[in-house]
């Protein structure tokens, strides 16, 4: 059976669960390959739940440089293994560096690029939701080894057992004056939440919020059900909530099982980030507010009764 | 003495209906009004702070039918010096990859360039790819996702913004860099802003000019196809209710029937 290689994403060995979600679709094409590019000692941390999602083979790309120039490493590291093993596809994460890392590649190895996919049929092709979910698209790579950038929560990972076999790849020495050295990381602070794209729960605020403090309500609500925090536009733009929260055209797009709209009145700026969340529920004080036009559930209401009261019902069925 | 190059694209506005076409799943540019992409606008704006901290010149290069010489006219109202428009009939249908050769082949039509800007990524496609394809093609470093940029002589240093958090990344020039949207807030075209972009120099090119065989571009010969492309059904509104007192309670409710919680 056919090589499906798919770029492990990881923070510092620990396997980010779109990487499982990727080896979940790999194996509708063929055999599902692991790629590891990190700093020496990576692939030991890594390999275990590599296994448990079906990864027949773990490359390894273990280098210093690995993480110290941005994004060609892993350009290097998955060129040189798909030269070897003529895989049917290259799979890797729709993230900002997911997308650019796959992007390289398909210049580099005259591959067709797909990007953003939601899903992955037999046939090679696959579905994509465009323009804030408004159109599906099923797309297939002309020519070449296709390289296909799979979005975060599009695809349900399932486990499955994979020897990991591990092989070592050895990485080019970076070329200085083609690469950005990196000189510093900053990573997130995100506490225990989950993160927006990787979240199966998000629970978001709007203009209806008010303050930077009162978002506190939506932050108890989002932990109690184990989700992440968004923000809309109009949140974000009053200061009520940071930048890198914004869900929308602008801000990210999540497509999460549940979405929880409180105080955002659902302007398609916002719309294009969230309608691809399989069930949404909305509370705003504005009966007329677009929101409720694709909420499932809705709530007519003010959110600082509705949400501290779902806050409770969600704890006390916890236990 | 810093020459920079904008790429700058038109897109259909976010704020209207957008469709593919029925007959070749291409975008359909008639249905939806064409703006200058909102990013450019700070791709731009970043290239006038670059210029005028110093010296140089901005030149902005679009690829796109005729009419994206409006998005042009935006920029150069903004204060950019001249522009490149790479206009072709046999582009259309064009992929990222094809899109990136023929960016790159542009950019051998300028001068001499230090620093290519670029958004870092469009609102209609959301590629997210051209600037680092291109800074392959180019063998040049990316610094791409800046929330800030500063050159000091001949190197450049950014901090780049993405879901991971901030990674400072430096490197020398020539590079190509793609903004965020939290670079900067774009100045408005003056009046006389807008009257001294009428005068400014607009070379057209076609892919021929490019150096280009038209046999490698448009939707023929793409690296990838688009099989099938439909409008999803709207969503529908569901079940709702006032809140009488008890909307935490009916969300719950309505939560474990759907076993979501």
């Amino acid at each position: 059976m056919a090589e499906v290689l798919v770029l492990v994403d990881h923070v510092d060995g620990e396997v980010k669960k779109v990487t499982y979600e990727l080896l979940t679709a790999a194996r509708a094409l063929g055999e599902p390959s692991a790629v590891v590019v990190g700093a020496p000692g990576t692939a030991g941390k890594v390999k275990d739940s590599l296994a448990s999602y079906g990864a027949a083979k773990v490359y390894v790309a273990e280098s210093d440089d690995a993480n110290g120039y941005l994004v060609t490493p892993k350009v290097d590291a998955l060129s040189a293994v798909a030269e070897q093993a003529s895989p049917a596809a290259v799979l890797v994460a729709a993230t900002s560096e997911g997308k650019e890392v796959a992007g390289r590649l398909a210049i580099r190895l005259g591959g067709g690029l797909l990007v953003d996919a939601v899903g992955i049929n037999s046939d090679g092709s696959v579905d994509q939701s465009i323009f804030g979910g408004a159109f599906s698209v099923k797309a297939k790579a002309a020519k070449g080894t296709p390289v296909i950038s799979v979005r975060p929560g599009g695809v349900e990972a399932e486990a499955a057992d994979g020897a990991a076999a591990e092989e070592t790849v050895s990485l080019p020495a970076v070329d200085a004056a083609k690469s950005a050295k990196i000189t510093g990381v900053e990573p997130v602070v995100g506490g225990d939440r989950p993160e927006l794209t990787e979240a199966s729960i998000v629970v978001s605020g709007g203009r209806g919020v008010g303050s930077a403090e009162k978002f506190d309500v939506i932050e108890k609500l989002a932990d109690s059900l184990g989700a992440a925090v968004g923000a809309s536009r109009a949140a974000v733009d009053s200061g009520y909530y940071p930048a890198q929260f914004q869900v929308g055209q602008t801000g990210k797009t999540v497509s999460p099982q549940l979405y929880v709209a409180l105080g955002i009145s659902g302007a398609i700026q916002h719309r294009a980030g969230m309608q691809t969340s399989k069930t949404i529920v909305a509370v705003n004080k504005d009966a007329e507010a677009p929101i409720f036009e694709i909420a499932d559930f809705g709530v007519v209401g003010d959110l600082f009764n509705v949400a501290p009261q779902l806050t409770d019902e969600v704890a006390k069925r916890k236990g | 003495m810093t020459n920079i190059v904008v790429l700058v694209k038109q897109v259909p506005d976010t704020y209207s209906e957008r469709k593919l076409s029925d007959s070749d799943h291409t975008l359909d540019r008639e249905s939806a009004d064409a703006v200058i992409d909102e990013i450019n606008e700070r791709s731009v704006e970043e290239a006038l702070k670059i210029k005028e901290a110093g010296e140089g010149e901005v030149t902005v290069l679009s690829v796109g039918p005729d009419r994206a010489t409006d998005a042009i006219r935006k920029a150069l109202s903004m204060g950019a010096d001249k522009a490149i428009h790479v206009s072709d009939e046999s582009l259309h249908g064009s992929d990222m990859v094809a899109t990136a050769k023929v960016i790159a082949a542009a950019l051998g039509k300028v001068d001499s360039y230090d620093l290519v800007i670029a958004g870092n990524e469009a609102s209609d496609g959301r590629g997210g790819a051209i600037p680092a394809m291109l800074a392959e093609l180019l063998g040049v470093p990316q610094l791409t996702h800046a929330r800030q940029v500063t050159v000091e002589g001949t190197s450049i240093k950014v901090d780049r913004e993405t879901e991971d958090g901030i990674t400072h990344v430096e490197a020398s020039l020539p590079a190509v860099v793609s903004v965020t949207e939290k670079i900067n807030e774009p100045r408005y075209p003056s009046f006389k802003g807008i009257m001294a972009a009428k005068k400014k120099p607009v070379e057209t090119l076609t892919v021929a000019d490019l150096g280009v065989d038209a046999g490698e571009v448009g939707l023929g010969s793409a690296w990838s196809t688009v099989l099938e492309a439909s409008p999803k059904p709207p969503r529908t509104a569901g079940q709702r209710v006032e809140d009488e007192g008890d909307g935490g309670s009916k969300v719950a409710e309505y939560l474990v029937g759907q076993k979501l919680i």
